[in-house]
């Protein structure tokens, strides 16, 4: 069966997609497959996992939970658009690597995505509300303690005026 | 893990998206968050037709504070309902109720009215409806009306929701007794998870300490998550302490008929449900005491 393809403009990152996809087209599988924008992960497809996070208009969400069809009109931001205009890496990231805060790096775009979502609406929370703000976000290797000492560390240098 | 085929509208109003179901009727479902039913799609539980989406109809995003109620869009997201600090003022129990549903990304696009369709048992969001006897107005093309929860639980992830209606507002009623207290409890896995056993209570004090209003229910423990209103009446007249709460608490676990599964047997659970139920009751209690 031919299925019917729906006409989205999405911006992504910043800059504006025009793309036709089936209905069933995850928003996920459409950054990878279409976009080629593959800093975001796919774990386990279903909203458990949160490998897949992207910010949508601001907000972090699971991209294996929505379909890209209902992204039309709207603003995502991916793990690609969090390093700085020159490209290099941002704070956060930076801490990432400060801090060990992965190993296989599975889960890390979305750790980056849930833990700069939180910085953006809270530059200075506690461990409580950084350890909750990556609640929904599995890691297998680290056992977390060097994610939540990177997401400190990185409030702490933005608090510091670092760029 | 990917959706079967299906096809999408984006409804630009409630009359759009009524006049999509009259024409699609059981082959097609209405999308909101999208964090239920997505998943059901991907593990092929579910093989709709067509996907009515409501996401971009804003009249079904607004709340609106009346005197003796909160009428809340469908559609209303969980993350706007926990940051709203006057929502939270008059109904006290959602925002407590909120803080055991999912993460922060499924909260930020799931729904309140999601949640009560999709009436999973052991959700959060169905035992406060439950127990405060909220309202849920219902439309199709032919027309509205309204079920109170107790008629809108039917079963596990059943409503008696027709297949051309589209749940449009929920009504939370708003205790307007001064010293109201509330309370939300559970146990799961991992924080985050569905409860294997939850309770809720809310509880209105006189000046003595006297209970003059009482509703309390489990969840996670039934087909439905279940609201005790002739026990809960038992203890108006009456200053809690533990061992009335204990009592109580005991006489609805034991008319619970919980499943057993891989979580909890039915013993754990129907024990769950009394330990929770008297924690929620003295927690609801001692709230209500505390507003001066």
């Amino acid at each position: 069966m031919s299925e019917a393809l729906y006409s989205i403009v999405v911006d992504i990152n910043g800059t504006r997609h025009v793309s036709h996809v089936t209905a069933r087209t995850s928003l996920v599988d459409w950054l990878r497959e279409h976009l080629h924008l593959t800093g975001t992960h796919i774990g386990c497809e279903h909203g458990i996992c949160g490998a897949c996070s992207v910010m949508l208009d601001g907000e972090p969400v699971r991209s294996c939970l929505m379909y890209a069809v209902q992204a039309d009109g709207h603003r995502i931001t991916t793990v690609e658009g969090l390093q700085r205009p020159d490209g290099s890496l941002s704070v956060l990231q930076d801490s990432f690597c400060e801090t060990h805060a992965l190993q296989c790096g599975y889960c890390t775009p979305g750790m980056l995505i849930a833990a700069q979502a939180l910085l953006d609406a809270t530059p200075r929370p506690t461990e409580a509300e950084i350890r909750d703000a990556i609640g929904g976000n599995l890691c297998r290797c680290t056992g977390y303690q060097q994610i939540v000492d990177a997401i400190a560390l990185a409030a702490r240098r933005m608090a510091e005026g670092a760029t | 893990m990917k959706s079967p085929p299906f096809e999408y509208a984006r409804a630009a109003s409630i009359e759009q998206a009524c006049e999509l179901l009259s024409q699609h009727g059981d082959a097609a479902k209405i999308i909101a968050g999208g964090q239920s039913l997505v998943p059901m799609m991907a593990f092929r539980l579910l093989r709709p037709s067509w996907l009515i989406d409501i996401n971009e109809i804003a009249a079904l995003k607004s709340v609106a504070l009346e005197t003796d109620a909160v009428r809340m869009g469908a559609c209303t997201r969980q993350c706007v309902v926990s940051r709203d600090e006057a929502l939270a003022a008059r109904v006290p129990l959602l925002r407590q109720a909120l803080a055991f549903v999912g993460h922060t990304q499924t909260r930020n696009r799931g729904t309140i009215g999601g949640s009560l369709v999709h009436a999973d048992p052991s959700a959060e969001l169905p035992l406060v409806a439950q127990i405060l006897e909220a309202r849920l107005a219902l439309r199709a093309k032919s027309g509205t009306r309204t079920l109170p929860a107790s008629a809108f639980f039917a079963g596990p992830m059943m409503t008696n929701v027709h297949a051309d209606e589209c749940l449009e507002e929920i009504h939370w009623p708003v205790w307007r007794e001064r010293k109201t207290g509330s309370a939300f409890t559970e146990i799961s896995r991992r924080h985050g998870d569905f409860a294997i056993a939850a309770a809720a209570a809310q509880i209105a004090v006189d000046d003595d300490g006297h209970c003059t209003r009482v509703t309390f229910g489990v969840g996670g423990a039934a087909r439905t998550p279940i609201a005790f209103p002739e026990l809960a009446q038992s203890l108006v007249g009456q200053r809690m302490d533990q061992a009335k709460a204990r009592a109580v608490a005991q006489e609805a676990a034991a008319a619970l008929e919980p499943d057993s599964d891989i979580h909890a047997s039915i013993a754990y659970r129907r024990h769950l449900a009394g330990v929770l139920v008297t924690r929620a009751l003295q927690q609801a209690y001692d709230a209500a005491r505390s507003v001066q």
